[in-house]
């Protein structure tokens, strides 16, 4: 009953708009992280040494190794994305084929690395954590609670990146219309970004 | 160039590859830096090159150079909001 | 500009697309059925949570014996916390009338993402449902007050952690419905609406979607680790197990005092637009009040250790907190001296929504004076936990933004749905809700500055006259409600079909057939001049 001179309206796909959707939702993961950030600050000038002696159990060597498998992974979902926009569709594939392996290594890392944590009675309420001093209990129930909300951020976002990459093979996103794959790429930069910080707070506490 | 095809600006491949070389190399400074147990040295260390490395991202991964002054300006902003609340809570555990 | 004769020939959004029934419903993406949605729920919601005030006040009646245990007390006040606070004050005004009002007022169609606004509205009734759950599963409701503080809320045996999820749930409502309305108002606005032209209600709403964009995820993370504390044991808060419970209140009150500005400022919007209507004057100091609304956004995130007092907080950061409280008082005062000046020398129209919106002026300022005696450090040590507190916030919340939405009601309810209420009956059932509200609350102001603790399941002698008084205003109160929302029923019902601009508005809601169309412009209007613009000389 209504003018049908507004069904064009329908189609009407907003670029700029999508973006800035996007950053607002990222600007509430970085607040979500940063409530942790804030505890960890507090609790680490109240425990400094027990902090200390927390981040020297961790792995350090897994905590390097998964960083450089973000970092790299930032990358290759960056070049995805210049790809698809120069309208190089092999490449993109590629490039978000090898953002998602990058995600599971880290995500198979991450695994091994709790397991060990967990088989040596570290964990919350576990028999060993419960012996240490209370701020080394402090420095694992936020190592836990961190890694455990950024691992379900990685997942997240591997899940995300596979429904990409399932688009853009199927043509749904093309060199002229692909802002999805870049608000997808947005997301997993910001989880690397995220993990930017934990690896000095977690891993290299001095 | 703002409008390469419909819209967004390309960043070129080498760009992407060269902050990679740079995250990489700042890692390796970092972590340099923080198995230093040298409190004067390390953390002030670990304070600046942990916020370049997620600037980078922000920056350059993120296309956030090319974007406008105002989403600049909403980033800082929620950045600065986090800043301030860390600050405002030292305010008291501090001085208790 | 469409005639009444036009007007009833456009479809409303109202009329079936190409669904019908529930589905046509619970569906829609369209703003205007979703904000229906949110009145819906809201109103029920609120009755079960007014319901549950009144048994809190019959059990102040008697003292010997009292009507219900202690446990039961504790956990009618904090359910009645949580439903109001999180169920209705929090998302009262943006979800139904930025939802429904956003887009028209900035000459938009929809908002920026219809598809995620409806997700909103799923959150909040899923958020909804788990709050019923934890009413009537496991060891029964909560029992630790709204504020859910830690230790006793990581030890309590009741459902506290499916209230705190459904809490968390309701969060995400908020989430969206700030991202969607922050691009909205950027990308959205109709063409020659600068920031300048827009309706004061839009600012007010950008400003609440900012706080609600970047607080909310503090609670979201709070809530989080304190359901990791009851089911894993991670003992972030635990005191046994080196945590700091003051650390558990900075992070929900730096969530929570912001989110006190997300309940008035959309209020404050909608009166602003109110006001200039049945004043027929352009409202005063329209830069004032834009700005005030971003400053005290961005103000009221820095105060939040103003609840926070005597808890065990260093001097230095109690002082810093109480001189920042002083200072957010500032651009909400501003806003009070701008609505009363447009009303100076205005030609008044008492419409039952002026009578309101005028009523929300006193009483929010009662409500903001009491705010500024507590922000005082040695007045705090005195009234912190006592009912003093409580008559505070229900007059800035209720008083404030419970008045703030039956205003905004009764002046969108005919635009809405193309009927009229009794006005007469409108204004009637004013005067139990102002009688009602006074006696209740502002009896509290003086039992709390005699001593009276709140939270407490009985009291001693020397309160019972004003406990007795305060119920009696309770009941008045709620009866006025009744009669409130009685009349807009009956008017749902069988109300007269309304003019398309019954109160002679002249923002762009009004200038639209009434009940709006689906798409609500026939074309997208060009914006020259700026809002509130009243010819004297044109008719009414």
């Amino acid at each position: 009953m209504s003018s049908s001179t507004h069904a064009s309206h329908e189609a009407h796909k907003d670029y700029e708009g999508s973006k800035l959707g996007m950053w607002l939702f990222l600007f509430t993961e970085i607040l979500l992280f940063g409530g942790l950030f804030l505890l960890y600050s507090a609790y680490r000038a109240k425990y400094p040494f027990d902090f200390h002696n927390g981040g020297q159990h961790l792995n350090t060597f897994i905590g390097v190794l998964n960083t450089v498998i973000l970092l790299t992974s930032s990358l290759t979902v960056a070049i995805a994305i210049s790809a698809i926009q120069k309208g190089n569709r092999r490449l993109t594939l590629l490039c978000l084929s090898a953002t998602i392996v990058f995600g599971l290594l880290f995500l198979v890392d991450k695994y091994i690395e709790w397991s060990a944590e967990i088989g040596h009675g570290i964990y919350p309420n576990g028999p060993e954590l419960l012996k240490l001093p209370d701020g080394e209990k402090i420095f694992y129930g936020l190592y836990y609670c961190m890694t455990g909300l950024h691992g379900l951020h990685v997942i997240a976002g591997i899940i995300v990146l596979s429904i990409m990459l399932a688009f853009v093979r199927s043509g749904k996103i093309t060199s002229t219309d692909f802002n999805k794959l870049e608000n997808a790429g947005l997301y997993w930069h910001l989880v690397d970004v995220i993990w930017i910080f934990l690896l000095p707070l977690l891993y290299l506490s001095a | 160039m703002e409008r390469a095809e419909q819209h967004g600006h390309i960043v070129s491949y080498l760009t992407f590859v060269k902050v990679w070389l740079v995250l990489l190399f700042l890692t390796a400074m970092l972590v340099v830096a923080g198995t230093i147990f040298h409190p004067t040295l390390s953390v002030p260390a670990l304070l600046t090159l942990t916020p370049l490395k997620a600037g980078l991202v922000f920056y350059y991964f993120m296309h956030l150079k090319y974007e406008k002054p105002f989403l600049k300006a909403a980033v800082f902003v929620a950045l600065a909001l986090l800043t301030v609340f860390i600050a405002l809570i030292f305010l008291d555990i501090s001085y208790r | 500009m469409t005639s009444a004769a036009q007007n009833a020939s456009v479809s409303s959004y109202l009329d079936a697309g190409d669904r019908r029934g529930f589905p046509a419903w619970i569906l829609s993406t369209d703003h205007k059925r979703i904000g229906i949605l949110y009145l819906a729920s809201l109103a029920v919601l609120f009755f079960v949570a007014v319901a549950i005030g009144v048994l809190m006040r019959v059990e102040q009646l008697s003292v010997n014996p009292p009507p219900f245990a202690p446990a039961t007390y504790n956990a009618f006040f904090t359910v009645h916390g949580v439903i109001m606070i999180f169920m209705f004050v929090l998302p009262g005004l943006p979800s139904v009338f930025g939802n429904f009002f956003l887009p028209i007022l900035i000459g938009a169609r929809d908002v920026a993402f219809p598809r995620l606004n409806l997700m909103s509205w799923y959150f909040y009734i899923a958020g909804a449902l788990i709050a019923v759950a934890a009413l009537f599963t496991g060891n029964g409701p909560p029992d630790t007050g709204w504020t859910f503080y830690a230790p006793y809320s990581l030890r309590s045996g009741t459902n506290v952690t499916l209230a705190v999820f459904a809490a968390f749930v309701l969060g995400f409502s908020s989430i969206l419905t700030g991202i969607n309305f922050i691009t909205t108002i950027h990308r959205l606005r109709a063409p020659g609406m600068t920031w300048h032209r827009m309706p004061l209600f839009a600012w007010s709403l950008y400003g609440t979607a900012w706080i609600q964009v970047l607080v909310t995820p503090i609670i979201g993370i709070t809530l989080l680790l304190v359901v990791a504390e009851r089911v894993f044991g991670v003992g972030v808060f635990d005191p046994a197990k080196g945590g700091d419970p003051i650390l558990y209140q900075h992070l929900f009150w730096i969530y929570s005092h912001p989110a006190v500005y997300i309940m008035i400022l959309p209020a404050m919007g909608a009166i602003t637009e109110i006001i200039p209507t049945f004043a027929h004057r352009t409202i005063f100091g329209y830069r004032a009040i834009a700005y005030s609304s971003i400053a005290i956004a961005a103000l009221g995130s820095l105060v939040w250790g103003h609840h926070m007092f005597t808890s065990g907080m260093g001097e230095l950061a109690n002082t810093v907190f109480s001189l920042l409280t002083f200072i957010v008082a500032v651009p909400s005062a501003i806003k009070v001296f701008n609505w009363t000046s447009t009303l100076y020398k205005g030609s008044i129209e008492l419409k039952p929504p002026m009578l309101f919106a005028l009523t929300f002026i006193f009483l929010f300022s009662i409500g903001g004076l009491t705010g500024l005696m507590q922000g005082a450090l040695n007045v705090n040590t005195h009234l912190h936990d006592t009912y003093f507190i409580v008559g505070h916030f229900h007059y800035v919340m209720f008083g404030g933004t419970g008045m703030g939405f039956l205003a905004a009601l009764l002046y969108w309810f005919p635009k809405m749905f193309g009927k009229m209420y009794n006005e007469k009956m409108a204004a009637i059932a004013w005067v139990p809700i102002f009688i009602g509200f006074n006696m209740l609350y502002f009896t509290m102001l003086i039992l709390g500055m005699m001593g009276m603790p709140r939270r407490y399941f009985t009291h001693l002698p020397q309160y019972h006259t004003g406990h007795v008084i305060a119920s009696i205003g309770a009941f008045i109160l709620a009866s006025g409600l009744l009669l409130f929302f009685a009349n807009l029923a009956i008017a749902l019902i069988k109300g007269k079909k309304v003019a398309q601009n019954p109160w002679g508005g002249v923002t762009l809601e009004w200038l639209i057939p009434t009940p709006p169309p689906r798409d609500n412009f026939e074309e997208i209007p060009t914006i020259d001049d700026r809002p509130y613009v009243f010819n004297p000389e044109a008719a009414q």
